[in-house]
Order: C-alpha cells, then structure tokens, then sequence
C-alpha cells in the first residue's frame, strides 16, 4: 500500500476537522479526495505530509510510519498546492535548483532540463518566477512537485484557476508522468471532469468524514446520477 | 552529507536572492556605512573635547561599527525567515527532507554573509576617513565580532519564532528588540553609568560584556578574560534557548497547522 491510514483525527479546540478516518490506496493508483470546502481534504493531506501533526490516529506512506519517521519518506514524496508558494525573486531555474538539492537529486541539471522540455517551461526557465501568470506558475510548481521523481505525488486543487487550455495540458501531463513511472497519485479537487479523467478511486468526504468510497463511475451508478458532479452535490447537500 | 547538501541548498536560496538584486546588497552596506560616517564626525568632535574619548580615538568608532555586527547579525536571522513567510515557501520547505534544525543552520549561515557584507565596507571605508582601522585591535576583535553575532543570531531566532507563531503582525519585533537591549548593552559608554538597579539586568547580556570587554583593550587594559569567560556562557545559553524557542514553535505551528497558512 502506498498510504494506509487508520482513525485520523484532527481538532482544532473544540472544532473536529478530519474525524477518525480510514483509508488505504495501492501503489500505482490515483485517487481523488473530494468534498465541500471544510470537508477536510487539505487538512488531510497536510497530515499526510508531515505539515500537521494528527490529534490521533495512525499514517503509514510508503510503507513508513509518518509520524515517526517522516523524514525517511519524504524525499520519495511531493507536493503541489496553490496554496502554498514559491520564492518569487529567484528565477525558474534557481528554484527548480534549490529544490533539487533539498531532495538529493542527482545530475540536477539535466533533470531540470528535461522537465522545462516536458512542461514547456524553456523560455520561462530563466525568468523570476514573480513575473510569471497564474498558469506558468502553476507548471513551475508542478515541474518542483516533480523534480525528485517522486513515488507518491499529492496534489491540492492542481488546476484550481486555470484556463481550460492550461487546465487540459497539466492534466495530460499527469496522466503522462504516471504512466511512465507508475507513481501514486492522490489529489484533492473540484474540477469533476479532472477527478473522472484522471482518478480510478474517489474517496469522498463531509464534515471531517469519508461518508463514500469508489470509483467515478461506481458513484455515479449508486447515486442514479449522470455523472460525478451530480454525486457530488448530493453529497454537499446531505441528499 | 545529506545535511549539509539541504543546508547548502537553503544558503544557495539567499546567495540567489541577494544576487539577483544589487540594491539589496548595497542596502546591507549602506546603514553601517552611515553610521560610521555620524560616528566618526562626533568621534572628531569629542576627541578635543572630552579626556575620556581622547583617551582612544577609536572609541566610538569600534563601538558603533561591533553594535553593527550585532544588530545585522539578528537582522541576517530573521530577514531571511520573513523572505519564506511573505513568499509563503514555508509548506513546500517542509514536504521536502529539509529538518527544522537545517534551516536554523542556514539561517546563521546566511546571518554571517550578510553581516560581512554590511559592516566589512564601513570598518574598511573608517581609514580612510577617519584615520582608524578597527583591525588593529587584531585578534580581540574576532573574539569581539564571534560573540556578538551568536548573540545576533540567538536573538534572531527567538524573533522568528515569536513571528512563526503570532504571524508577520509581529514583524517589527525584528527591529523592537534589538533596540530594547542597546541602552542596556553599554555600546558607547561603561555599564557601571547605569542605575545600580539595572547594572545586573546588563551584565545579564552577552552584548554588555563584550562591550565593556573592548573598552578594556582600546583602553590599554588588556584582554578581559572574564568579560570574555561571561559573553561566552551567557550566548550558550541563549543561543540554545532561541533554538529550544524556535523548535518548540515549529512544532506547535504543525499541531496549529500555521505550515501551510502562513505568509503575508
């Protein structure tokens, strides 16, 4: 199993935001965790990743307990989130660097030069990342979530306010990075035809709980609805 | 090995940022510039006008150009932890191997070229302006700058970790505390001028020793070993305290979930 997590609780005081939840995904696959806002998918996956520590509850990723030996995991790990950000005076190419040597990488340029030619970041790769638009950065960060090759790849809203065009080309290449390396790839989303596309698992979650499991079209078919967004709302409505 | 490759990895961030950006650079040398340049004028002044100074021309001098040292050494801490928090890197550093302790490393590190780059151009540019190099104090004087850049950096750290906590809100204590302890550290005059009072709270200080330290030396009094032995243990002691600060704050900014949510 590439995750296994047992009766994950997280409270902030009095506020429960992810509630004793189960769940384990299979090397190789993509999974998608979905839900209203304040479901706690990010609270989720920042546990996962070591950013949050869990009031209780048990992580296993790659085969490591998380909350013991993180740092054993983490260089075979990334992460993507527009949430978080990159330093936005240093160019393309000096993040990309900077970021290389934190995961050990080895023959850092060459891997630099091969992932600005797979996400199309050539004439970018010497610009200061604060100058680039919302898409450009969101490759840059994708090619940083992708510098070590990791094994498992976690991804918040990956295509959160992106044109369709932009949107599109990180889904294919995703769908790509996978295929070639057989990573895990577990992301948190609102885009329904990005889960269905890219994702053969959907856990999804409401108020800190995982209240449904199974694929796309499973879901669908079990809700008598046309299509994953259908499911979604009425799930976000309690139906 | 792995270590030293992130820490290395965190320097290379800032030497990129720097770099990058030549007012930055000219911004760290600027300020000690001018205050050895104010310095220097009343250095020129009090020397006929007053015993005591003319005792040691470089008096003054010394003082301003080694506070220097302390106040960028604390600067060269917590600048460069703000730079991840307005550019809210702090979620990606710490989803990467990069440890807690690594990044303290860097950050001295980066503390220690910034604070070259500010007070070496100032200390160079005093001969020829006023005739007096602060090198010829020789081997007391990297005794001197040692100790009051660990006290820089133990400070710097106690401020980061207060601002990872109560959020860039709290972003002038960079500059606040710091100016709380210079009247206290005797940078231009002896401790024993202070109420009695308050004379324990500035022998408390790092700082006031080596101060009280250079004045022995400028005044033909030697090398104070005690002043010396006093520096030294006090830094230990906060140096370990900023680091047990900021490592106790990383960890409640993980249980509080502050990793993910900070920035501007």
């Amino acid at each position: 199993m590439a995750i296994e997590v047992a009766g994950l609780t997280k409270k902030f005081g009095s506020a429960t935001a992810v509630d004793a939840v189960n769940f384990s995904i299979p090397g190789g696959s993509a999974t998608a965790l979905l839900g209203p806002n304040g479901a706690g998918k990010t609270t989720t996956l920042a546990m996962l990743l070591g950013l949050m520590t869990p009031t209780s509850g048990s992580i296993r990723v790659l085969g490591t307990d998380m909350l013991r030996h993180r740092y054993a995991v983490l260089q075979r790990m990334n992460y993507a989130s527009p949430y978080i950000d990159l330093p936005q005076r240093l160019t393309v190419r000096e993040n990309l660097t900077v970021y290389g040597r934190l995961y050990g990488v080895r023959q850092l340029a060459r891997r630099i030069d091969r992932l600005a030619g797979e996400l199309e970041l050539g004439i970018l790769i010497d610009r200061p990342y604060r100058e680039l638009s919302a898409g450009q950065r969101t490759r840059v960060a994708l090619a940083k979530a992708l510098i070590n090759e990791p094994e498992l790849l976690l991804l918040d809203e990956p295509t959160a306010s992106l044109d369709p065009d932009t949107g599109d080309r990180i889904r294919g290449w995703l769908e790509a990075y996978r295929a070639r390396t057989g990573a895990t790839l577990l992301l948190a989303s609102h885009n329904m035809p990005e889960v269905e596309r890219l994702c053969d698992r959907v856990l999804m979650m409401r108020a800190g709980r995982i209240v449904d499991d199974g694929t796309p079209g499973g879901l669908a078919t079990r809700y008598g609805r046309r299509n994953l967004e259908e499911v979604f709302l009425d799930v976000a409505r309690h139906v | 090995m792995a270590s030293l490759n992130r820490i290395y990895a965190m320097l290379l961030r800032h030497i990129y940022l720097l770099r990058g950006s030549w007012p930055r650079i000219l911004e760290l040398a600027y300020w000690p510039i001018m205050q050895m340049i104010l310095w220097g004028f009343i250095t020129q002044f009090f020397t006929g006008h007053s015993e005591w100074v003319a005792q040691a021309a470089g008096l003054l001098l010394a003082a301003v150009l080694l506070w220097d040292v302390l106040f960028r050494a604390q600067l060269g801490v917590t600048l460069p932890f703000y730079e991840e928090l307005y550019s809210r890197n702090l979620g990606h550093l710490f989803v990467s191997p990069l440890r807690p302790w690594e990044l303290i490393v860097s950050l001295l590190g980066i503390s220690t070229l910034r604070t070259l780059i500010g007070v070496v151009p100032a200390a160079l540019l005093a001969i020829p302006l006023y005739h007096y190099s602060i090198f010829t104090m020789g081997l007391p004087l990297i005794v001197f700058f040692v100790q009051l850049l660990v006290t820089g950096w133990a400070l710097g750290l106690m401020v980061s970790g207060l601002v990872l906590r109560f959020g860039l809100g709290a972003q002038s204590l960079a500059w606040v505390a710091i100016f709380a302890l210079a009247p206290i550290s005797g940078i231009y005059y002896p401790i024993d001028v202070l109420p009695g009072w308050l004379q324990p709270v500035a022998l408390a200080l790092p700082s006031a020793h080596v101060f009280e330290g250079m004045r022995a030396v400028l005044l033909g009094e030697g090398f104070h070993i005690g002043h010396f032995l006093a520096a030294l243990a006090l830094n230990a002691l906060y140096l370990v305290l900023g680091a047990a600060l900021f490592m106790r704050v990383f960890a409640l900014a993980r249980q509080r979930g502050l990793l993910l949510h900070s920035g501007e």
